[in-house]
């Protein structure tokens, strides 16, 4: 049994400009102890379909219409608010892009460490401090114990996303959510940062989803890859086919448009060209259709699904493009 | 006006000497007195040529963003000299300096931020052709329209206001706006990092065909090093207000020699598993200290992991040629 398995989620957000179709139709799962990344533009849908799974969606005027999101055997769209709660940041957590607005100015890194700990495990204050040391000095944070009383704005960047993990560890939980953890940092901090997850997630047993923009970041985290277009997901393949042999003329534009560090000369970009459909607007047929270079007239008014074209590996496109191919191609221009 | 009789070569656009740019930090509510500097840029020595684009990368904090601006006379330089085309700079003032302007431009990270919401892109693209004189009523809106149709825009799009723009169609704004004035010279801070990155390869491929177009030269300010590899000639690598090393871009890239490069090329990640499962990492510890008061001798011994005793004192290491123009400032190479 999968830990945790999304079924036909579908998220709506109800504006005055018109209906926001968020997320579409999403189904995934999630087995113990992997990593998934989910990758996508600005917009796609990647951190609404989290936050729907932790239904952390504003209500309104958001609204998760229809699906079934199973951890552990329970349907959490089923549970009421308060066993909900129980769950978040103790078998499930989630970390968030930018420390700085996630974490509360005016309270002591201390205050909000211990807070979960003492909600969610029942420990009084000099067992949660005790804990919250341990969980510091594990994220690497020198002087831990000082650094106890130490408000955010005290801590770099780098310093602060590693005190979000060490609150998002505090329980040990089952799955972590990061969403975008590095996006705001340096690489060489985000070198860190991914550096710690990896070992962290190997010695806490748990499984994790990395949301990201930046398919380069997951070629050397992820066990599995979803790619997330105007809320669908488009592609899911291990990490081995989704870089060498991408079906999804989406996932395809994307490795083409992407400046490679170690490229072999000074070649023009291949953009993708256009910009994504306006979710208040939902296309019909492929939402990807206009800006596709394989289109075909059934992708204006069919919206294929997910198709299994191998093991573990999944597309929905009417064409299915050899990717494996049309990478070989490009690179022997290239050379 | 400051003028030089010869410059070093031919080619060369833009010469910056012992570029430094302080900002003081005050205490006290009335009396304030000056307890210290930031030293965002500290003493940088380099070229630009013309038709060329330098890449200038380093992380947050560096000083990138502030030499960009003090090349364009934005942010006041502390000491140093400027020679664009021969003239020097720093000296200019009022009318000198504004007049100098039409040959050089910026375009800035956000697009979002950079365009007045209330303005019109016609007359925010036309706005620098009034400014200098260069062209008033229908010349104008010819010149408008056509700026649009270079940056890839319909010119029908005239009347229309910023908000009813992607990010991507913004920045093409934002660079139509720069080349209004025919300018040699563009300083482009961190162009793309706003955008989506399947919108972020049409901006690229954009810059790179104006250049040929129009015989720009672009002075390219990002912390993406994928990016900066690709568009970019020469790079220069920033550290704590310094440049630590400036080569030709394929020399950079394969023989990176001071560890400040080294560890922030392998940092940054490339789509391939095949590749990252090879890789081997160098993590930099901790964090970039305080310009505040940067590290005696090499700024960077605090993180290197090939620190000496010799690094840990004055005098810092030179910033030398290290054969063929590949400049690094390390005493492990000197």
């Amino acid at each position: 049994m999968p830990l945790l398995d999304v079924k036909n989620l579908q998220t709506r957000f109800y504006t005055s400009e018109g209906v926001v179709q968020a997320v579409n139709d999403v189904s995934f799962q999630v087995n113990d102890q992997e990593t998934v990344g989910i990758v996508g533009e600005s917009g796609s849908g990647k951190s609404m379909t989290m936050l729907s799974v932790m239904r952390l969606i504003p209500q309104p005027p958001g609204k998760i219409t229809h699906g079934e999101v199973v951890f552990e055997g329970q349907d959490l769209l089923q549970l009421s608010l308060r066993d909900i709660r129980k769950l978040r940041g103790n078998r499930i957590s989630m970390i968030f892009q930018d420390p700085m607005t996630s974490l509360n100015p005016v309270l002591t890194v201390e205050k909000q460490l211990t807070e979960a700990i003492r909600v969610h495990l029942n420990l009084d204050k000099a067992a949660a401090r005790d804990r919250a040391i341990e969980l510091l000095e594990h994220v690497g944070i020198p002087a831990a114990r000082d650094r106890l009383r130490n408000y955010p704005h005290q801590f770099s960047g780098g310093m602060r996303q590693r005190v979000m993990i060490a609150m998002g560890l505090a329980c040990n939980p089952k799955l972590l959510i990061a969403d975008e953890p590095t996006t705001a940092l340096d690489v060489t901090i985000q070198a860190q940062i991914v550096e710690l997850v990896k070992r962290l997630k190997a010695e806490l047993n748990m499984a994790v989803i990395w949301i990201t923009h930046d398919l380069s970041l997951l070629a050397s985290l992820a066990d599995r890859i979803l790619v997330m277009y105007a809320g669908q997901i488009v592609e899911s393949a291990s990490l081995d086919q989704l870089y060498a042999n991408p079906r999804h003329p989406y996932t395809l534009g994307l490795l083409q448009s992407i400046p490679r560090l170690d490229e072999a000369q000074k070649a023009a970009l291949k953009p993708v060209d256009g910009m994504p459909p306006d979710l208040t607007d939902y296309p019909p047929g492929c939402p990807f259709a206009a800006r596709c270079p394989y289109v075909i007239d059934r992708c204006h008014t069919e919206d294929p699904t997910l198709e299994a074209v191998g093991d573990n590996h999944a597309v929905a496109c009417w064409v299915k493009p050899n990717g494996a191919e049309v990478l070989e191609k490009a690179r022997a221009i290239a050379y | 006006m400051t003028t030089i009789d010869a410059l070093p070569t031919t080619q060369t656009l833009l010469r910056i000497q012992d570029l430094k740019v302080h900002f003081p930090v005050m205490a006290g509510l009335i009396w304030q007195r000056q307890m210290g500097s930031v030293q965002a840029v500290d003493g940088l020595n380099f070229e630009i040529r013309q038709g060329e684009t330098l890449g200038l990368v380093g992380e947050s904090g560096c000083g990138k963003s502030t030499t960009g601006k003090a090349i364009l006379q934005l942010e006041r330089p502390t000491a140093g000299q400027i020679y664009f085309a021969g003239t020097e700079l720093t000296q200019l003032r009022g009318e000198d300096l504004r007049r100098q302007r039409r040959e050089m431009q910026m375009i800035f990270q956000d697009p979002y931020a950079s365009l007045n919401p209330r303005m019109t892109v016609g007359s925010i693209v036309g706005e620098p052709l009034e400014v200098h004189g260069l062209a008033t009523g229908k010349a104008k809106r010819d010149r408008v329209a056509e700026l649009l149709h270079i940056v890839g825009l319909n010119p029908k799009f005239i009347t229309r206001y910023p908000h009813e723009f992607s990010g991507g169609q913004r920045q093409r704004i934002v660079i139509a706006r720069a080349l209004a004035v025919n300018p040699k010279f563009i300083v482009a801070d961190e162009p793309i990092a706003a955008l989506d990155v399947s919108i972020q390869a049409q901006v690229v491929n954009l810059m790179q065909t104006l250049q040929d177009e129009l015989g720009l030269t672009y002075l390219f300010i990002a912390h993406d090093l994928s990016v900066v590899r690709h568009i970019s000639d020469r790079v220069a690598v920033m550290y704590l207000g310094k440049i630590v090393e400036l080569a030709d871009r394929v020399a950079l890239y394969e023989n990176a020699l001071h560890p400040y490069t080294q560890a922030l090329l392998s940092a940054v990640p490339i789509p391939d598993p095949a590749i990252e499962a090879q890789r081997e990492r160098i993590i930099l510890e901790g964090d970039v200290p305080s310009p505040t008061n940067p590290p005696q001798g090499c700024r960077f011994h605090t993180r290197c992991p090939y620190v000496m005793d010799e690094c840990r004192q004055e005098p810092e290491p030179e910033f030398k040629d290290a054969g063929n123009g590949h400049h690094v400032a390390c005493h492990l190479v000197h």
